[in-house]
C-alpha cells in the first residue's frame, strides 16, 4: 500500500446494503466497497454494523464489550451477572491483521434481563440503563454493541483491515453498514470508531455535528450518557429517544434531525406547516447542525440522511430487492457494478429501506 | 489493488486498462503514457480513481469507460475528456481550459473557480454547481446541465456561463435553493420553468432576449451534437436568464 504522508483533504466514507427481502449476505461485500474508499479514511477507525447475524440467539441481547484495562471484565462481568442471566460469554474471534493495532480485550455475551430486576422498565430500557451505567462507571469497560440478532464490529485502523481482523465474511447479514473514519476534532480510538449503537440502532456517519453539546445535553435529560467522544454518539442516542421511547414516524424523526429551513416551512400546505412548526419548536434540542452524511439502520431496515443544505455527498441505488447507500457511486458499483437505479439523495430527505414486512415495532 | 500496470501505445494512441488499480499509479500511468507522445487515451475499467487528467495540459483526448473518482480534470489545461458513465464530485475544479463531456450524471461541486474551458452533462448535476466561477478577457466557462442541478448553483458566481436544460426532470425544480446566492459576475440561462422562491434576491432574472439567445445558441447546438438530441426540442422553449443585481452583493454587508 501507499505511504500516505501527504496531507490527506478527504472526509470519512460510509457505505451500506440492504436485502429488503431479508437475503443474507456475507461480510465479503461490504468489505470490498468500503476498501474503495479507502482515501477517504485515513487509519484511524473502521467499522461494521451488520443484522441477522446471530440466528441462532436471535431472542438474546448481544453485548459486545471493549476492555481497556487488566481488571476491566472482571469488574464488569460482576455488574452483568448481576443484572442478566448470561447465556453464553465468549472472546470475539478475531485473527492478527496488519494494519490493525493491538487494542481492548473482546468479549461478547448473549444475555437475558433477569426475572424482577427491570421493574416497571421494558426490557429495552432496562439494557439502556446498564449499557449507560457500564460505559460511564469509569471501569476501562464500553459495550459498542447491545441490540438483538445484530452486532457491531470497529476498532483502530482502515475499515477493510478492521473488517478482516474481525473475520467478517463468516457472518452473513441482511444489513451492512460500514465506516472508514477520519477524525478531525476528537481522538482516534477504538470505541471512539462508527458505527455508534445502541440496542437495535447502529449509525455511521460523514461530517462534524457541531451542536453536539447541546445534543448531548438534551439527552442527559434523559439518562443518556456520552462516553465515546465522538459527535456521532448523540445520533444513536436521539433515534433510541424520538423513535423507540417518544414513538415519533421515522420521517417525523428524521425532520427533527435534520429540521426543513422556516422558509420552506412557510411554503408548505396548512397541515404540513403546523407538523414541521410543532416538530421544530418540541424537538429544536435534537436538531443536528453541522454537516452530515449518515446511514443508520434497525432490525427493520436502514435510512440514509444528509444534512438540509448536503454538505456531505450521499449516493443511493437499487438493485432487485438491495438498496445501497455509500459516499461515492464507485462504492456502489464495486458491489453492484450494474444497478438498476442510481440516484443523488436531496439534502435532509431520508432514503428509508424497509425490510419486507419491516417496521419500527422491533425497536419500540 | 493492483500496483503496476502497462499501457499499449501505437500512433500516439494508448489504451490503460484501470480494473482495481489505486489512482495513484493509474496516474503515473496517464502521465507516462503522455510523456511517451500518447494523444489519445482510453482509460477502462474506471471505479471511483481520483485526480484523474488533473493539472493535464495540450491537446490530449482521454476516454474514460466507468465512473471515475472526485476531482476529474481540476486545474486542466487543454485536453477533451469523455466519460462514458456516471461521475462522482468535483469536476474541473479551477479548469482553465478544455472539454469534459459526461454521458450521464454528475455529483456535487462541479467546475468551483472554473476559469475557462467547457463541462458538458447529459443528465443531472448535484449540489454547488459553478461556485465562483470567474471570467477574464477571452477566458469564459461554460457548464450546461442536461437535467436538473441542486441547491446553490452558481453560489458567489463571478463570471462564465451556466445552462440548465430541465431534461427529464419530470415536475421536479430544475434548480435547488439559494441559486446566485451572491452572485456578482456572469449568467445562469434555465430552460422552461423556473420557481422565484429558489432565487436569491442577488439575482435578476428576465426573459431570454434575441441576444440572449444567440449568446446559448453554441451551447445548444454543442449539447445537441453530443447527445444526439433534436436542437429544435431545446430551441422551442423559454429561457430565464439570470444575471447580478449588483456586482457588490456584500457591499453593505459591515456597514452600519
Amino acid at each position: 500500500m501507499y505511504d500516505v504522508t501527504a496531507r490527506n483533504i478527504s472526509g470519512c466514507g460510509l457505505s451500506a446494503l440492504m436485502s429488503e427481502e431479508g437475503r443474507r449476505v456475507s461480510g465479503e461485500a461490504i468489505i470490498s466497497s468500503i476498501a474503495l474508499l479507502h482515501d477517504r479514511g485515513n487509519g484511524m477507525g473502521g467499522g461494521f454494523a451488520a443484522y441477522g447475524i446471530y440466528p441462532e440467539r436471535a431472542e438474546d441481547y448481544a453485548l459486545h464489550l471493549m476492555y481497556y484495562r487488566p481488571d476491566s471484565r472482571d469488574r464488569t462481568e460482576r455488574i452483568l451477572d448481576d443484572s442478566f442471566d448470561v447465556r453464553l460469554a465468549e472472546p470475539i474471534p478475531t485473527r492478527p491483521v496488519e494494519g490493525v493495532p493491538a487494542g481492548p480485550a473482546l468479549w461478547r455475551y448473549f444475555v437475558q434481563p433477569r426475572p424482577g430486576r427491570a421493574g416497571t422498565q421494558s426490557k429495552d430500557d432496562y439494557v439502556l440503563s446498564l449499557v449507560m451505567r457500564i460505559n460511564s462507571e469509569g471501569i476501562g469497560s464500553y459495550v459498542f454493541s447491545s441490540g438483538k440478532n445484530m452486532g457491531a464490529f470497529k476498532g483502530l485502523g482502515y475499515a477493510e483491515d478492521v473488517g478482516r481482523f474481525y473475520r467478517l465474511e463468516e457472518y452473513e447479514g441482511y444489513i451492512w453498514i460500514a465506516h472508514g473514519r477520519f477524525p478531525t476534532n476528537t481522538p482516534g480510538w477504538w470505541a471512539g470508531a462508527h458505527p455508534f449503537t445502541l440496542l437495535d440502532w447502529a449509525v455511521v456517519h460523514n461530517g462534524e455535528i457541531s451542536s453536539y453539546g447541546g445534543n448531548r445535553r438534551y439527552l442527559e435529560m434523559f439518562g443518556y450518557r456520552c462516553t465515546m467522544q465522538t459527535d456521532t454518539e448523540v445520533v444513536a442516542y436521539l433515534l433510541d429517544l424520538l423513535i423507540r421511547r417518544h414513538g415519533l414516524p421515522l420521517e417525523a424523526a428524521t425532520a427533527a434531525l435534520a429540521a426543513p429551513f422556516w422558509h420552506r416551512i412557510a411554503a408548505m400546505d396548512k397541515d404540513q406547516q403546523a407538523l414541521m412548526t410543532a416538530i421544530r419548536q418540541v424537538y429544536a434540542p435534537a436538531l443536528l447542525n453541522g454537516p452530515f452524511a449518515i446511514v443508520f439502520a434497525h432490525a427493520g431496515g436502514m435510512v440514509g440522511l444528509s444534512d438540509r443544505i448536503k454538505l456531505r455527498p450521499l449516493v443511493a441505488a437499487r438493485k432487485d430487492d438491495f438498496l445501497f447507500l455509500a459516499s461515492e457511486e464507485a462504492a456502489i458499483r464495486l458491489m453492484c457494478p450494474q444497478p438498476d437505479l442510481v440516484w443523488a439523495p436531496e439534502a435532509g430527505e431520508p432514503v428509508v429501506g424497509w425490510v419486507r414486512g419491516g417496521s419500527l415495532e422491533g425497536v419500540r | 489493488m493492483r500496483e503496476r500496470q502497462t499501457f499499449t501505445l501505437r500512433e500516439g494512441r494508448a489504451h490503460l486498462p484501470a480494473d482495481n488499480m489505486h489512482y495513484r499509479p493509474l496516474n503515473e500511468l496517464v502521465h507516462a503514457a503522455v510523456a511517451r507522445g500518447a494523444t489519445h487515451l482510453r482509460v477502462s475499467g474506471v471505479n471511483g480513481q481520483r485526480y484523474l487528467a488533473d493539472g493535464l495540459r495540450g491537446d490530449l483526448a482521454l476516454e474514460i469507460e466507468g465512473v471515475p473518482g472526485n476531482d476529474l480534470a481540476a486545474f486542466m489545461d487543454g485536453p477533451s475528456v469523455e466519460v462514458f458513465g456516471n461521475a462522482q464530485d468535483g469536476i474541473g475544479n479551477t479548469m482553465n481550459s478544455g472539454l469534459v463531456v459526461v454521458h450521464g450524471s454528475a455529483g456535487d461541486v462541479i467546475g468551483y473557480g472554473m476559469r475557462g474551458g467547457t463541462i458538458l452533462i447529459r443528465d443531472h448535476a448535484g449540489y454547488r454547481v459553478g461556485i465562483h466561477m470567474k471570467e477574464y478577457a477571452g477566458s469564459r466557462p461554460t457548464i450546461v446541465v442536461g437535467g436538473r442541478a441542486g441547491a446553490f448553483l452558481g453560489e458567489y458566481m463571478a463570471g462564465g456561463l451556466i445552462v440548465v436544460l430541465g431534461l427529464g426532470a419530470g415536475d421536479r425544480p430544475l434548480v435547488g435553493d439559494f441559486c446566485g446566492t451572491g452572485m456578482h459576475g456572469g449568467t445562469i440561462a434555465v430552460r422552461g420553468r423556473l420557481e422565484e422562491a429558489h432565487v436569491s434576491p442577488h439575482v435578476r432574472v428576465s426573459e431570454a432576449t434575441d441576444e440572449d439567445r444567440a449568446l446559448l445558441a453554441p451551447q445548444l447546438e454543442a449539447y445537441a451534437e453530443r447527445f444526439e438530441v433534436p436542437l429544435a426540442l431545446l430551441e422551442d422553449e423559454r429561457y430565464w436568464m439570470l444575471r447580478p443585481a449588483s456586482n457588490r452583493p456584500y457591499g453593505n454587508k459591515y456597514a452600519i
